[in-house]
């Protein structure tokens, strides 16, 4: 126990599964994915739930700035910062500091084919991108796209204003956030943070950003664990959030808050996918983390060889029972490794593990996890874990 | 000599540096352009500008990458600075052995790209015909384009930075946040050195008519170099530029122990985010108040040791105007007496790595005892009473610098440099 201890005292969780906390803990006791095959098919994606934006973001000048992927992110900000019991405190909100880990956000489709039509009766491309652009584009799109306009819009809505920052690089920024935040407190440089992610993928420009390396599995839905090369890659995305409040425990306990979990050691490495250093890299960081975990909440994204790499390391422990949450909510990119702390810290509060979400693929285990493993390896690149324990 | 500052933690110094402007690539050519008073604004000539309002910037054009899309032009930026930043730091070029954060602009497949993908689809007419062409080609380049690791990963193979190299966006302040993660980072002790570098290639067609589309550039195009005039009263809108800046920051423990030269100290960062709007600052100006603040009690300093102020100056109306709000309210009738001159005037607004550039150019204004000129300076703003370094440099003795980077999101970062550990 120490003063600087990172504790988790606030979650906002978003995707197909439902809205917070409570939906996602009883979605997930009687696991099923809700799946949209029809809009994006031949690709099957995890689409949002109904939200009621205007919940969280009251102003519907706010909601018109922003497009989904913001309005998604800005919303489960406010999730998490209601759930620590910060919201509209003003003290606690101004004197928050910030790590989102961002895209970027969604183009206009029909600008952008408007385009490629014209391009196809025309040679003069530049021009025709020249034309077409400044008389079609809406001006505030532009903010919409911006990386750190989620953090921006966070700040407006919520005012949250200590400190912004927005790290970018898929899987790896949302580990670089957790594991910067952490340290950041736990040296004493933030007492309390807001930490998240946010990943909309019903745009086709975010299925595109995967397929031109044919990341996507194609068809029908399977676990993550259970994906076939005649399929494509094996990643099957879908539309999800996670932000976490953390505090010291000394500023946690100072206004009477309960925290759910504490986060651990996080370790993080950037291995190449091409040769044996993933497996060294990924066994050195298990190694490190200790045999303590009885749970793991893999964010295991689907991609065949790292993720079968993943599912053997993970197994070689007889203690450990693994749930790969990607089978039910999809691959959240930047937002995957602040979901599994998320579902961690919800396990270890709940004093119960999950059901397996794959029953043939996945053990059952009816201990109370007091240490839990959450995982996010990248499917292209960078990887990191981290353990979340009992507050 | 005392390595740690006044709080206890760990002073960073500064070992290496490297830049890349419009002006051109490395510090010398850089610093006697701009002592010079030269500036690197250039009619545009990397694509057509018909339909354009804006026809200028401060592009970099002179790299064999300049015209091979944004990402390969902004790891091409960051790859010079950071090489030349770390052949002053006397380190190995291939075990950098210390974290890397990198201030870049968000990527997005570059629009010739794209019309290619879409000339080898079956054109069906809607995203479809782009999703299965691009499966099919199997492009490795085009993927890595819209990945937004790419570039750090490249980088921190060529270097061997350690761990998970972190890219961050806080728009236009992101080369000062870089700065201050790297300095964070030495300062919980979790390294004795880190890479910081901004860069920013990202200066495309598009993105000019994004900027436009906000009323944010000038349309004073003729000529090219008189059209960034940060804090004349006709300033009109920033001017759209790339470059890179590249710093090695390091304790100073370890710098001594390996007997390094020291270049400065960077004494302190302060940040605070504005919830005002998307675009526009706070009218009272109270959070890049705060930044400044923060910044100098993060330094342990006050406003008496400030001896220079690098502007964020945009030569936007907005900007000018809350900065010197900001700085008149923070110290008062004596920022009157305060030289402050902008480097935007010369090289444009370097975006992601504004932010880095400006703290090289402060490191070196420190070192060479010669201040920058903000040109362009031939109507004041009556409004706007600061001592502007007009149009020529000046010889100064300067031992602190404050650097300002303020963006869009509400995002202000302030840095204070020294030259001595004091």
């Amino acid at each position: 126990m120490n003063p600087n201890d990172v504790v988790i005292t606030g979650i906002g969780i978003v995707s197909s599964l439902g809205l917070g906390v409570e939906e996602h803990w009883n979605a997930l006791a009687d696991p099923k994915p809700v799946l949209d095959g029809e809009r994006f098919a031949p690709y099957v994606v995890h689409p949002l739930p109904e939200i009621d934006w205007s919940t969280q973001i009251p102003k519907r000048g706010d909601q018109r700035q922003m497009e989904t992927w913001q309005r998604l992110g800005t919303y489960t900000a406010g999730l998490a910062l209601a759930d620590a019991g910060m919201k509209e405190d003003e003290a606690l909100c101004a004197s928050m500091d910030m790590v989102v880990a961002a895209g970027g956000g969604e183009r206009d489709i029909d600008v952008d084919q408007g385009i490629l039509d014209a391009s196809l009766t025309r040679n003069d491309h530049d021009v025709l991108l020249n034309e077409k652009l400044t008389t079609e584009l809406r001006p505030t799109l532009f903010l919409a796209q911006l990386s750190n306009l989620l953090a921006g819009n966070i700040s407006i809505v919520h005012k949250v204003t200590g400190s912004s920052r927005t790290f970018m690089g898929e899987e790896g920024a949302g580990v670089s956030a957790v594991e910067t935040a952490a340290a950041r407190i736990r040296s004493g440089q933030s007492s309390h943070l807001l930490v998240g992610a946010a990943f909309q993928t019903e745009h086709p420009d975010m299925l595109l950003a995967y397929e031109l390396a044919g990341f996507l599995q194609r068809g029908d839905w399977s676990s993550v664990w259970a994906r076939h090369e005649q399929d494509g890659g094996g990643v099957i995305t879908g539309s999800g959030a996670a932000f976490l409040v953390l505090e010291s425990r000394e500023h946690a306990q100072k206004r009477g808050r309960e925290a759910y979990a504490a986060i651990g050691p996080v370790v993080s490495g950037r291995a190449s996918r091409e040769d044996a250093a993933l497996e060294t890299g990924l066994r050195t960081m298990v190694e490190t983390l200790g045999d303590a975990p009885t749970l793991a909440l893999s964010g295991a994204s689907g991609a065949h060889s790292v993720t079968a790499l993943e599912r053997r390391l993970l197994e070689e422990r007889d203690n450990l029972a693994v749930r790969g949450f990607s089978s039910l909510t999809g691959h959240l990119k930047e937002a995957q490794f602040p979901f599994a702390v998320a579902l961690a810290a919800m396990a270890i509060h709940k004093q119960a593990a999950y059901p397996a979400f794959d029953p043939d693929r996945e053990k059952s285990t009816d201990a109370a996890p007091s240490t839990i493993l959450a995982t996010a390896i990248g499917y292209n690149c960078f990887e990191g874990m981290g353990l979340v324990v009992k507050a | 000599m005392k390595t740690t500052d006044k709080f206890g933690r760990p002073l960073v110094a500064v070992t290496g540096m490297g830049v890349v402007t419009s002006l051109g690539q490395g510090k010398k050519d850089n610093w006697e352009a701009l002592t010079s008073g030269r500036s690197g604004i250039h009619a545009i000539t990397r694509f057509p500008v018909d339909h354009l309002a804006t026809k200028i910037s401060g592009m970099v054009d002179f790299l064999e990458e300049s015209d091979k899309g944004a990402s390969r032009l902004t790891y091409a930026l960051a790859d010079l600075a950071a090489s030349e930043a770390l052949a002053e730091s006397g380190l190995p070029a291939t075990n950098f052995a210390g974290p890397l954060f990198l201030a870049a602009p968000p990527v997005e497949i570059d629009w010739h790209h794209r019309l290619s993908l879409y000339a080898r689809s079956d054109k069906g007419g809607d995203w479809r015909s782009l999703i299965e062409a691009a499966r099919k080609l199997r492009d490795s380049e085009l993927f890595d384009e819209t990945q937004f690791a790419t570039i750090a990963d490249r980088l921190a193979d060529k270097y061997g930075t350690r761990g998970l190299p972190i890219t961050l966006s806080t728009a236009c302040a992101s080369g000062a946040t870089a700065i201050q993660l790297g300095t964070e980072a030495i300062r919980r002790g979790e390294c004795d050195r880190a890479l910081a570098i901004g860069a920013d290639g990202s200066a495309t067609a598009e993105a000019l008519i994004r900027f436009s589309l906000l009323s944010a550039l000038t349309t004073q195009n003729d000529p090219p170099e008189k059209a960034s005039k940060p804090f004349s009263k006709d300033r009109s809108g920033f001017v759209l530029a790339e470059g890179s800046g590249a710093l090695v920051l390091e304790s100073l423990e370890s710098a001594l122990a390996r007997g390094a030269d020291v270049l400065g100290i960077m004494r302190g960062c302060g940040e605070k985010a504005d919830d005002f709007h998307r675009t526009r600052s706070k009218p009272d100006g109270s959070p890049a108040i705060a930044a400044v603040r923060a910044a100098l009690d993060d330094a342990g300093m006050s406003t008496d040791e400030i001896e220079y102020i690098n502007a964020h100056g945009t030569s936007t109306q907005e900007n000018e105007k809350m900065e010197h709000l900001s700085l008149s309210t923070v110290f008062g009738e004596r920022i009157s007496a305060i030289p402050i001159s902008s480097n935007k005037s010369m090289i444009g607004h370097t975006l992601s790595a504004a932010g880095a550039i400006e703290a090289v150019f402060s490191f070196m204004t420190m070192r060479e005892g010669v201040i920058p000129p903000t040109i362009n300076y031939e109507v004041p703003d009556p409004a706007i009473e600061l001592d502007v370094v007009p149009n020529i440099k000046r010889a100064a003795d300067v031992a602190a610098v404050l650097s300002n980077s303020f963006g869009f999101g509400g995002q202000n970062a302030c840095l204070v440099m020294a030259r001595e550990a004091g």
